[in-house]
This record gives C-alpha cells, structure tokens and sequence, in this order.
C-alpha cells in the first residue's frame, strides 16, 4: 500500500532474548496504527551495554553491524530509550574514537532516523490515542535515558492518559534513576539497591498495580526488586499496555 | 643563594607521565613539544586520591541511616530552592549556553589570557606565582607566609587548597591556619573531611554540630543549642578576636578577569570579606582555568554561580579586589596560579570542558548516587559527578579508576549544570580510557575484558548471538526450579550475564522474539 | 627574594608550554553569542518596586523616603537601634546628619584607624553606587561616601543609602556602571550561612542588621 510508513524494529537484546512480548507489542501496536513492520534479523544488540562499561573497541562491530542492517530503512523504532540514546549520542563518538569517519557519518544519518517509540508514535505518527484498553492503575516510571537523553517529555504519559480504562497515578520523584545503569548494577550494587529500594517506596506508595516504564532493563531492575519483597505490584512495558486490547487483553500474569 | 636549581632537582614534583625532552633539560620559552605534555598532579601531596575503591568507600555510608537521612533531607532542601531560583530566570538557557561558550573561549586562549592576568595583577600592585603542581604551591605559600613572621593564618573556604593540602603543608611549618567558613570549621574541629564542595559539613546534622561545638569550642556556652543560628552565632564569637588581629589571609578564587586583573570571591557569611579585607597579607591559590576573559563575562556567571549553587537570586557577599587597593584592604596581595594536573585535563579534547566547571555543586545536589553513597566515598576533595570526572583526569585515571564508574548515567547532573558539562559523556569517554590503558599495560586481560571481547564477537554476527540464545533456554530447561541459579542466564554474552546475574532476572521465555518472528511472519527479512 | 625569580620562571614558562602543548598548534576559539538578557523590560518606578521587594526577601529592612526627609529617617532609625557610637566615611554628605541626636557620637572614618577602633563601632551608615533589583543587591565601590570595605564589614548593622538613580534591574545592566580598579563588595542581605542542614541563617561573621533606605526623589 502506498504511503504506508515501513518501519523496522529494532527489539533489542535484551527484549529478544528475554522479553519477546515487548517485541511483539511494540509490532501490535505498529501494525494496528497502519505501519509496515519489517524485523531485520541480522540485528544483535546496539552496543550500549559495551560503550558503556568502556569497552568502545568491542562495540565498534556492533556498531558498524547496526548500521549496515538498518541503514536501508526510513524509520528505525526501538521500545528502548537507552538503546535510542545510544544510538543518537553514542554510535559515532566510537566509530570516531578509532578513526572511522565514514562510519561516524552514516551513524549519524541513521541515528537522525532512530526513535523510541513513544517518540516514533507522538512526533512521527501524531497520535496519542492508539486504541488500547488497560483497565488496571498505573504509574509511570519516566526512565533517564527517556527522559534525559531523548527528552520524550511527558509523550509516553499522554499516550498512557489515552488508555481505556487506565487510571493513571503519579509516581512519587518519578525522575529520580531507578538505580540500574547496567555496569553501575554490577560494579556498584550496594548503592544501586540503595537507589532500587527507594524507587521501590516511592511506587508502593502509589498505590498501583502496575508499574510501568520504556526500557525493560529498568523494568527488570524493578521488577526483580518488587518480585523478591513479594508486593504484587506487577512491572509491564509501555508497548505492552499500548498493545492491550479488550479483544487482546495484555497478559496479566 | 641558589635555591632555584635544587628546586628542579628535588623540590619539585616527581613528575610521572611523558615527559617532553625540555622538561628535563633547559625550558625553552616559545617551544612547543612534538609530544603532548601530560604531567598528572602528583602522588604523595594533595587530597586528590582515597585509600579505598568507590563501592568499598560507599558501603559504610550507606548503612550509616544517619548520614543518609541527613544527606537525603540537606539535598532534598538545596534541590528545591535551585529549582524555584533557575524557574524564575527566564533566559536561563541562554545563559548557560554563553557560561559554556565562555569557558570553551577561554580554554582555547588559556596562554594569552593567563599572562593578560598576570601583566594586570602585576601592573595593579600584586605578585603573581606559578605553581606547577601541589608541593610547589605549598612552598610558595610556605613561604610568602613565613616571609611576614606571621604563625597563623585566616582562611576563606577554597577547593584549590584543598585540593593541595595546604594547611597540612603550612602545619609542617608551624603555621596553624584557621578555616573560617562555618561548614570548613566544623570539618576542621572535628578532624574531619569534607564531604561536599559548597556545604563540606553536609554529612553532619544540627545535633551533631552542637555536640562537636559543645566538645572543641573553647569557652562555648553550655547552654548552647542546635539551633542553626545559635550554633552560627558561636562560630562567630569563636572567630571574631581571630578575624581582627590576623596579619595574613588565604584565599581561593571564583572567578579572574584577565582584561581587568580582578579576583573574586563569592560567599554568604562575611568570612570572606574578614579575611579579604582585614589582615596586611593575602595570598590567594587559583587554578588556571578559574579565568574569565572580560569584565563583561563575570554579568553571566555572577547571575549562574548563586542560582545554582546555594539557591539563591545573589550570595550575600561578593568581593571583588583588583591587585592593592591603596588605604584599603591588604596592601600586600600574592596570587598563585596553579596547575596541578589542570593542564593535563587539557589535553584531552573529550574531556576538556571538565575545566570549565564553576564548582557550583548543583550537580552533587541532584545525584542519585551522591546522596546516597555521600562525599567521601569518592575519595577526593571532589566529590559527586563533578569529581567522578575531574579527580581522574587530574590524577591519571589508574587512581581513581572506580570513580567514572561510580554513576549510573542517569544525567540529573548535565540537566542542572549551569556551564553543560556533558558529565555522562565524559564519565563513559572515562571509562574508554581506562579500559584502554588497561589493554595497553596489562599482560593478562581481565575477566571483564575477556567477557565483553567474547560478547562482541558473539553480538557481530546474528547466528551467533542466535546460538547463544538458545544455550541460555537449555540453562532454563535443566535449571532446577529451586536453584536460585535456575533462572540465571549465565550462557548470554558478557553484558547481559552481568546484567541479569546482579539482579533477580526473570526467566528465559520459551520463545526469543526471532523465533517467534520466523515462527510467525514466516521467512526472516 | 632573588633566588625565587628562576624558579618562578621555569614554572611560569612550564605550565605555559603545558598548556600551548595541551591545545595544539590551531586551537578552534568559539565565539561566545549573548543571547541572554542584557537590558530590561521594566519602567523605573517598577524597577524601584522590584528592588524593594527583593532586598525585602533577603531579610534587609528597606525603607522609603524623600530626600528632604532622609536625614528625620535616619536619626529615627538609628535611635531605634539604641546605638551609642556611629561610624560614617569621610565623604558622607553631612546633611544627611543633621537630625541625628546630640547625644550620638558620630565618628568619621580615618585610615588611622585599625581594626579595634572600627570594632567600638555600633552601626555604620554609607551611600551606595548601584543597587541591582533583579537579585536584591546593592554594591559599594569604596567611594569617599561609602569607605574603605573595612568599615561597612566590622560594625554589626549597616545602614545604606541608596537613591532611585542608582537602581539598575539587572546584573548586567550593573557590571557596566562599576569600576573594576575600585574594591567592590555586592550586599544581598544581611550576613547568611546554610552550612547547617541547608538551612538559611541570617547573621554570620558581617553585620547581622542590613536597612536600606531608598531615596525616591
Ligand atoms: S560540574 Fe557543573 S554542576 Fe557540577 S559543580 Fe561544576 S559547574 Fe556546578
């Protein structure tokens, strides 16, 4: 069909190999607003997690790899803001750093072309309202990179405040850092669950049955917190909720 | 008598790094080097380095409940009065956007500007010192001090000093110096360490202040309570004799006009003015980089440095002295240019613009990580994510290596600097370094290294990373329900076992979405 | 002395050949674009207002009055303070005086006076040169009728004069009227500390009582 907008999801590693719904809701989601969804298979992962420890020289083929699988496409979608911010703020500082302009130069080309997908939907969709159903309570963890790094602004709440049936309740110091930073985790967990307990507080005190967030590996570090103090509070992703349907319900397992 | 020559030999700095060949031999004036200079400031003087590693450091505060309410509660407060301040300014960002710009100018014409400084100090009556490193300032000012037959002196609260131990260096010559800044004093009088640039008691609350004014404070009134201005109306009394008969006062700066020769202090009690005003001697240490090239500059960060440090429209004080004012003031002034590790911040274009921080501390004051771990498990008189950056470059990153990582990169702090310091790029350009210098010296690479090398090999290629996925699910299917390792993925690469190990990850799906996808959609596009 | 010199130029010509050597031979120099704001948007009278207000907020007490009735508001206002002795800088205009109390004593600043002597001063009462309303400011430039900084910081309470011309609105307005050869001290409110849980604490090591009187004609 002409002028249906093709785009090319980029699922990420981390929701490939452990999260697989947020892939297919973010392509739920896509296809049900009318886009073409086409899964590069010989993307792997964007690197972050390499650039961000300080392993540059090890991300450098996994970045050259992102851009020779996507650069083909018009619109990259990523249900990941820190993978996004990689993508935009940190691909061609490393293809610079060992000296590789060209590669800086179509990092950047392709980064311009790059969303998270609150962003893909609100900026280049134009809709807030996508038709799902989610009759549970909710809060929104913004998280940093989103926040930040992208700066979606308050995009992914007004696509929330779309939802039918979700009642949306604000998170105490919502954009205060969950406490993952991936290295940050490993490297220094006593002060990350530190920061994990207060985030936990801060969305019990809301109330909600629902915590949700734009990056899973926030949602894991949360979630994996919630889990082991037994709250019941669940964490689910954005793309998740935005695929529910009365007809699909999102698992609430 | 020939000092000089034994100063090059033995006095001065051990320097590490490369060295440029007229750095051993004869300076030549004009030269330039074919290889870049990076002198590091130097181990064994200063308070640039800790005994312990970040996470080590960290963990004692953060079972201290004390300390991390009181930190929680003084940030808490700090956060809320900046952000009602910066919310008022309407050209808040163009304003930051010039501070940025001006420090960026001003790094870029470094030489000419210092020597501009130093022609219009001179010119205005003043001396001006040049200190490579933190021994040789602390001799100059050793000495400057000893040269008034002065045993004491009154300080303004400065990072330079420090940074390089000074009082520790005039102790040494029996010269006692008084820090005067309420926060400082009460470091000082309880043998302590600063834990925050701008509030280096932050770590300690009204009631432990109280006690420590009841304990050290001679003559103090046993009645004394823990009300804030009670306990700053005793550091008055404390000081004031002190204030009155001082012959020399010790200094930092916030800012140096080149075109004019102007220094400027900028605080809130009025130790500041006691100290630049009163004694007949005032020696004051800046770094290199505290330069601003006009007058004119000083009308943005005179409206960004308060705004954003105590939270305030204007700081109660702020001197500004051009060398001797005749019939006012010191009528002996002596400034000390240091560098001590500044130029080899420098020299690195990817983490330069760290030397145009302003020491504000808002970015302490929003971190995540700071408010919990506190200052002093950073190590360094520089905490937070201002010294995540600046401690390592000015030493060399091997020690402070646990520093860049100290972060989760979240960017509270980017957000609120009011010169844009890309602190979350600098930290990860840190960790490139360090990794990087670990490959070049090291003979066996670490754990860490071999992972992430394995990963990326592993990540290059789809087939790979897709057979790695499926050794992980038959982890899952033989993991035994009650093994806490059942659900561990430790078959992924590098990153995502680490990620998923540190953390109760939940366990690997049936499917990964590529299967589903081929399963699906049919053939892979 | 002499033998310092060759050591200060060796570390003098060091650090400068570090630094030339950090930048690299054509370091990129940036332009700095001012897009803030310079000017003001303000009429006087409510630059004036502002000033009140913000000088207010600081916890300095301001006051209003005619110049012909400056000097009845002044001696009100330092009989009310109950202070006995009364520094003023040589240049003070001495009509401002007139209506002081006999039993007052009015001491002129000398530069024989040390530092003790300056402590026996209860109050101090000067001009000003700018007051800047934006953040609450007032400057002084060490002028004959504000004096040397010593004595507007050893006196416990100052009172500062300061007339509706002098008012600017905002910092950068104020930069351009002050003589960088001259000593300046800007004064927003009374000394402060937060150094104790943040909290703002008037009243530190300068004086702990700040009046500002606005001459309004
Ligand atoms: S880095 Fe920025 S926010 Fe932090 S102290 Fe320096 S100027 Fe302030």
């Amino acid at each position: 069909m002409a002028g249906r907008p093709r785009v090319a999801l980029l699922v990420t590693c981390l929701a490939d190999t452990l999260f697989p719904d947020v892939g297919k809701a973010s392509v739920a989601v896509l296809e049900r607003l009318g886009c073409e969804v086409v899964f590069p298979a010989a993307q792997t992962c964007c690197g972050q997690a390499h650039i961000n420890t300080g392993y540059q020289r090890d991300a450098l083929p996994l970045v050259r790899g992102f851009v020779e699988t996507f650069e083909g496409f018009d619109a990259v979608v990523a249900p990941s803001g820190s993978c996004v911010g990689s993508v935009r703020h940190q691909h061609a500082i490393v293809a610079r750093r060992f000296g590789d302009e060209a590669l800086a130069q179509r990092a950047e080309g392709l980064a311009a072309r790059t969303y998270e997908l609150s962003e893909y939907l609100v900026d280049v969709l134009g809709v807030t309202d996508v038709g799902a159903s989610y009759p549970h309570t909710v809060t929104y963890h913004p998280t940093c990179h989103s926040l930040r790094m992208l700066g979606v602004g308050d995009k992914p709440l007004a696509l929330l405040r779309a939802v039918h049936g979700l009642q949306l309740v604000e998170l105490p110091a919502a954009e205060e850092c969950c406490g993952f930073g991936g290295t940050f985790a490993v490297k220094n967990a006593d002060t990350s669950t530190a920061m994990l307990a207060d985030k936990m507080s801060a969305v019990l005190t809301t109330g909600a049955e629902v915590c949700a967030a734009s990056d899973s590996s926030c949602l894991m570090h949360i979630g994996g917190g919630l889990s082991r103090l037994k709250t019941g509070v669940r964490t689910v992703h954005l793309a998740e909720i935005l695929a529910s349907t009365d007809d699909v319900p999102a698992g609430v397992a | 008598m020939s000092v000089a020559p034994q100063e090059r030999g033995k006095g001065a700095p051990q320097e590490r790094g490369k060295r440029a060949p007229q750095e051993r031999g004869k300076v030549v004036p004009q030269g330039r080097t074919l290889l870049p200079v990076v002198v590091h400031a130097p181990r064994g003087v200063g308070h640039l380095r800790g005994d312990e590693s970040f996470p080590d450091a960290a963990r004692g505060a953060l079972a201290d409940t004390q300390l991390r309410r009181n930190l929680g509660h003084a940030t808490a407060t700090i956060r809320d009065k900046r952000a009602k301040v910066v919310g008022e300014v309407d050209d808040w960002e163009a304003l930051r956007t010039a501070g940025k710009a001006i420090k960026d100018h001003t790094m870029a014409r470094l030489p000419e500007l210092l020597t501009q400084l130093e022609a219009n100090v001179t010119a205005a009556g003043g001396v001006v010192h040049w200190a490579r490193d933190a021994t040789e300032a602390n001799q100059i000012v050793t000495r400057l001090v000893a040269e008034t037959g002065s045993r004491e002196v009154v300080k303004v609260k400065s990072m330079a000093t420090q940074e390089i131990a000074l009082n520790e260096a005039l102790a040494d010559a029996g010269i006692e110096a008084f820090e005067t800044d309420l926060a400082e004093l009460i470091v000082q009088l309880g043998d302590d360490k600063p834990s925050h640039i701008l509030v280096p008691a932050i770590h300690k609350n009204r009631a432990e202040i109280r006690e420590l004014f009841a304990r050290t404070l001679p003559g103090v009134d046993p009645e004394l309570t823990d009300d804030p201005a009670a306990l700053a109306g005793a550091a008055r009394q404390h000081l004031r004799e002190r204030f009155l008969t001082a012959k020399v006062g010790i200094s930092g700066a916030n800012f140096a006009v080149a075109d004019t020769g102007t220094l400027s202090v900028v605080e809130s009690e009025g130790n500041g003015r006691m100290c630049l005003t009163l004694p007949e001697t005032l020696i004051t240490v800046m770094g290199i980089e505290k330069l601003v090239p006009t007058w004119q500059d000083l009308e943005v960060f005179l409206q960004l440095l308060p705004r954003s440090s105590t939270g305030e429209r204007m700081n109660p004080y702020t001197s500004l002295w051009t060398g001797v004012h005749e019939g006012d003031g010191p009528q002996s002034f002596h400034l000390v240019l240091l560098d001590n590790g500044r130029t080899a911040v420098l020299a690195d274009e990817a983490g330069r613009e760290t030397l145009n921080c302003i020491r504000c501390s808002a970015c302490l004051n929003v971190c995540p990580v700071y408010e919990r771990a506190g200052g002093h498990a950073y190590g360094s008189v520089y905490p937070g994510p201002i010294g995540a950056i600046l401690s390592p470059q000015l030493t060399g990153i091997e020690d402070n290596a646990s520093l860049p990582y100290a972060s989760t990169l979240c960017g509270a702090c980017y957000e609120v600097c009011p010169v844009k310091i890309d602190i979350p790029s600098i930290l990860v350009h840190l960790r490139a370094e360090h990794v990087e210098a670990q490959r070049e010296t090291r003979r066996v690479p670490t754990a860490e290294a071999i992972s992430m090398a394995a990963a990326s090999w592993t990540m290059a290629d789809a087939s790979r990373w897709e057979k790695a996925q499926t050794a992980s699910r038959a982890g899952r299917l033989l993991g035994r329900r009650r093994d806490k390792d059942a659900g561990r993925i430790r078959s992924l690469p590098g990153p995502l076992a680490a990620w998923t190990a540190a953390r109760d990850a939940p366990r690997p799906p049936a499917e990964t979405f590529r299967q589903w996808w081929a399963r699906d959609r049919g053939a892979d596009t | 002395m002499t033998a310092a010199v060759p050591g200060r130029d060796i570390a003098r010509e060091t650090v400068l050949t570090r630094i030339r050597d950090a930048l690299g031979p054509d370091p990129v120099v940036p332009e700095v674009s001012r897009d803030y704001v310079t000017g003001s948007d303000l009429e006087p009278d409510a630059v004036v207002e502002r000033f009140a207000e913000r000088v207010d907020d600081y916890r300095a007490t301001v006051h209003r009055t005619g110049h012909a009735e400056l000097p009845a508001t002044l001696a009100a206002l330092i009989t009310a303070s109950g202070a006995g002795r009364v520094g003023v800088p040589v240049g003070l205009d001495y009509a401002w005086l007139t209506e002081l109390p006999d039993d007052l004593e009015v001491v002129r600043d000398q530069p024989t006076y040390d530092t003790a002597a300056l402590d026996t001063l209860e109050l101090v009462v000067t001009a000003s040169t700018v007051g800047i309303a934006e953040t609450g400011t007032i400057v002084l430039d060490a002028s004959p009728d504000q004096g040397r900084r010593a004595l507007t910081l050893v006196p416990d309470h100052h009172i500062c004069i300061i007339t509706t011309d002098q008012i600017v609105h905002t910092v950068p307005e104020a930069l351009p009227r002050l003589d960088p050869t001259r000593p300046l001290t800007m004064i927003s409110g009374p000394s402060a500390t937060s150094d104790i849980e943040l909290d703002r604490v008037e009243g530190v090591h300068g004086p702990r009582t700040l009046h500002v009187i606005i001459v309004t004609d």
